[in-house]
């Protein structure tokens, strides 16, 4: 199956695009339901959950946003991110919106940590398609390594699926070297058949990541909803061979719940993507819950909320 | 990145064994005359001996059995019944870690299956039928039905309380008092079980255990002082049975093997699927009469689904039970491997390909890797033998009535599988398969409320569901008008 030959064609016509996406395999709601009650049941013990934490430490795209976001907010999260401390590894990356770029690259400079923005008239994606890119253009240019993006979902829902594929294409352009993450909002997507098409849409058009949520529409991140999108980027791998990213965004507070989704990625898409380059956890508490249960494992006892920074 | 997972042994200081377990006999244990090992099937380790119950045990059984039944159990108010089952169902499950643990044991699943799946479900049969204790009335059986008296039961060894409390729950539940043979193999959370109906303060007499083998099988269905035989196992067993109670009068029913077909059309939502065929055949490593040992494939997607298929066996872990991380426990007895064993060397001798799964099998116990056949053929052995054992054959088919005619071409019709996004292919296929059970997009999914049974050489009788009362109750005669 080569869809990418294709591609051309599905820019051009809307048709050809909505027999591909609905020619997709379906997903069977209770069956999916299931596999990731299922697998939610795996028992991560001693070294296997030393290297977990670890490891989930490393996939973290800190964020923060909100409205009353400030700068010294970032750069305090920019010194967390570099160094968690407790002898933990760097995040990821770090999220802010676009205007606080430049205080996040300056914060992390010198780092291995990648300053993410998000762009698009996030949350909502509601704007014109040129406002979109410029909103893409000014955090690129102020030095965001990578850009995430909001799918307009009314027009995916209503069915206008070239619409949405032409925004991701013009958006991916519009990113330059800067990766691009595909925020699906799954939340607002009401069935998981729309959550495979949405993500091989997004795939087609460029994607280097496709991301459960903006973190602002509950539910986010849920266990069902990623299972189908880690078996999205396993198949299109199959089909395509490039191998595109998953994020797994909001609602991930505690240890527990990042270790089932890193159980998640190794049975569904496999080891090659338990990597910062192909699985991140867009959270903000969660890192604080990681490096309590780190330090829980080299000492023996818990230390508490108030030894663990708040921003 | 490798992500291996540490072992997660679930503890097996819950369970006190005892080094010698008596006949469990007009409600406390009794020494009978012989003894038998019972081995844990991973490590082959000596668990603990259990009775031999000879024809004088299963007398003493059977009597206490009558006994019960005509001076407490018969007469009770429905209602008064009921309360024994639900406190029966509340024990289970406020000791539901030590049945699995103990189930795991004796039997080799893995604990996740005997935590989240047997025992559960064991509670769940004990709590429906409590329900029906009283309102029998209303079953469509008549205004006041009849228990039939003492009822005889053997179960096989492969879900043992699970299958105790498919038995014993509706018996009871409808006034029959019972006396149970648990499987060979794994007779100890019966004793357990046995220990349970001590602490609800159940009447002596009204369920009674006799551990043994075969022979002692045979005593408990061929006594005379026994009403009505409910047996679960192999067709040959089956049949003797049938035989033997012929001229008596017993009421029987059978629940016995399958071959069943897991039919997957080129529609179906294909992860949810490759999941339904792993679930069908390789749940309980196999050892399921209902398993979908016969995966019936859509030409024009088979190459698709079986590459998907050997990419999620390769995720299967085999190895110690007790490991909560584990999928595939142990092969029961060596009895069993060793069919298995048999079977599968036919099919590569008669020119199916094999393929097992990459994992690597302990020094000790008895395991098979999951395995599957391809290029296989309806005339082939391991298309038409119930394996008992984590074996698929894969056949293909064009159409859907290819796919009916070859779902039914067995001896069998315990269960069968439809997967399908189309509902009326799903209603197409479902009145015209034969089989007491067919599955839409999901597989081995049971509930007390459901019917279960089979068409053919998989029995008669249905358990579970106001369906299942009849088996317990005395619908021939009309009870009281």
């Amino acid at each position: 199956m080569n869809v990418l030959g294709a591609a051309g064609d599905f820019a051009a016509s809307e048709q050809s695009l909505r027999r591909f996406l609905h020619g997709l395999p379906g997903v069977d709601e209770t069956g999916a339901r299931a596999r990731a009650d299922a697998l939610a049941t795996r028992s991560v013990k001693a070294d296997s959950k030393r290297q977990a934490i670890d490891l989930a430490i490393s996939m973290i795209d800190l964020t923060t946003l909100e409205g009353q976001d400030t700068p010294g907010k970032v750069r305090a999260m920019c010194a967390k991110a570099r160094n968690p401390g407790f002898g933990a590894p760097p995040v990821a990356a770090v999220c802010v919106y676009p205007d606080l770029v430049p205080v996040a690259v300056a914060g992390v400079a010198g780092s291995p940590v990648l300053v993410a923005s998000v762009a698009t008239a996030f949350p909502s994606g509601r704007a014109a398609l040129d406002v979109k890119l410029a909103d893409v253009k000014s955090a690129v240019a102020a030095g965001a390594d990578e850009v995430d993006m909001v799918i307009d979902r009314g027009a995916f829902l209503s069915g206008r699926y070239a619409l949405v594929y032409e925004e991701i294409a013009a958006v991916r352009g519009a990113c330059g070297d800067a990766h691009l993450k595909v925020i699906l909002e799954t939340g607002e997507l009401s069935t998981l058949d729309n959550v495979r098409r949405a993500s091989w849409l997004a795939m087609l058009a460029g994607a280097d990541f496709i991301k459960t949520s903006t973190g602002k529409v509950a539910p986010a991140a849920t266990l069902p909803v990623t299972l189908v999108m880690l078996e999205a980027v396993r198949d299109f791998f199959g089909a395509e061979g490039r191998r595109v990213g998953v994020k797994a965004a909001g609602g991930i507070r505690t240890e527990k719940d990042a270790i089932r989704y890193l159980v998640l990625v190794n049975e569904t898409a496999g080891e090659d993507w338990l990597d910062p380059r192909y699985f991140r956890l867009g959270a903000s508490s969660l890192l604080n819950d990681l490096l309590m249960q780190r330090e829980r494992m080299e000492t023996g006892r818990y230390s508490g909320p108030d030894y663990m920074t708040v921003d | 990145m490798r992500f291996e997972y540490s072992p997660a042994p679930e503890s097996r200081s819950v369970v006190r064994l005892r080094d010698s377990y008596g006949l469990f006999i007009g409600g406390s244990f009794v020494a009978g005359s012989s003894a038998f090992k019972t081995i844990s099937p991973a490590t082959e380790e000596v668990l603990a001996e259990v009775t031999h119950a000879g024809p004088e045990d299963v007398d003493r059984a059977v009597a206490a059995a009558r006994q019960a039944y005509e001076r407490v159990w018969s007469a009770m108010p429905g209602r008064e019944r009921g309360k024994y089952l639900f406190r029966i169902a509340r024990i289970i499950q406020e000791r539901a870690r030590e049945l699995a643990v103990l189930e795991s044991m004796d039997n080799g699943k893995p604990i996740r299956e005997s935590r989240d799946v047997d025992v559960p479900l064991a509670a769940a049969h004990f709590f429906y039928h409590a329900g029906w204790a009283d309102k029998l009335g209303y079953a469509g059986f008549g205004p006041s039905p009849r228990p039939l008296g003492v009822v005889g039961q053997v179960i096989p060894w492969n879900f043992p309380l699970l299958m105790l409390a498919w038995k014993v729950a509706p018996a009871l539940a409808c006034g029959n008092t019972v006396v149970l043979k648990p499987a060979e193999t794994t007779p100890l959370t019966a004793l357990l079980f046995a220990e349970i109906c001590q602490q609800a303060d159940l009447p002596p007499g009204v369920v009674n255990i006799v551990t043994g083998d075969g022979a002692t099988g045979q005593a408990v269905v061929a006594h005379p002082g026994v009403d009505k035989v409910a047996f679960t196992g192999s067709t040959a067993v089956g049949k003797e049975i049938a035989r033997a109670c012929a001229v008596s009068g017993k009421r029987v029913t059978l629940e016995l093997g399958g071959k069943a077909a897991n039919v997957v059309f080129d529609d179906a939502p294909a992860d949810q699927a490759v999941e339904g065929i792993v679930n069908g055949i390789f749940f309980n490593q196999g050892h399921v009469c209902c398993a979908g040992s016969r995966l019936l494939v859509q030409e024009s997607v088979a190459d698709e689904v079986l590459a998907a298929l050997r990419r999620r066996m390769g995720t299967l872990r085999l190895g110690d039970p007790l490991d909560k991380n584990t999928d595939v426990g142990a092969i029961n007895s060596r009895a069993q491997l060793d069919k298995i064993s048999e079977l599968a060397g036919s099919g590569e001798a008669e020119g199916a390909a094999r393929w097992s799964a990459p994992c690597p099998l302990p020094d000790r116990g008895f395991w098979f890797p999951p395995t599957v056949f391809t290029e296989v053929s309806q005339a082939h052995r391991i298309a038409r033998e119930e394996i008992f054992g984590p074996v698929l054959s894969v056949l293909t088919f064009r159409t859907p009535a290819e796919a009916v005619e070859k779902a039914n071409n067995t001896p069998y019709g315990l269960s069968a599988g439809v997967w399908t996004e189309k509902g009326s292919l799903i209603l197409w296929m479902a009145s015209r398969l034969r089989a007491g059970v067919v599955w839409a997009n999901t597989f081995n999914r049971f509930d007390p409320s459901s019917p279960f049974g089979g068409y053919k050489e998989s029995g008669f009788g249905r358990e579970g569901g106001r369906h299942g009362l009849e088996a317990y109750l005395d619908v021939v005669g009309g009870g009281d008008v």
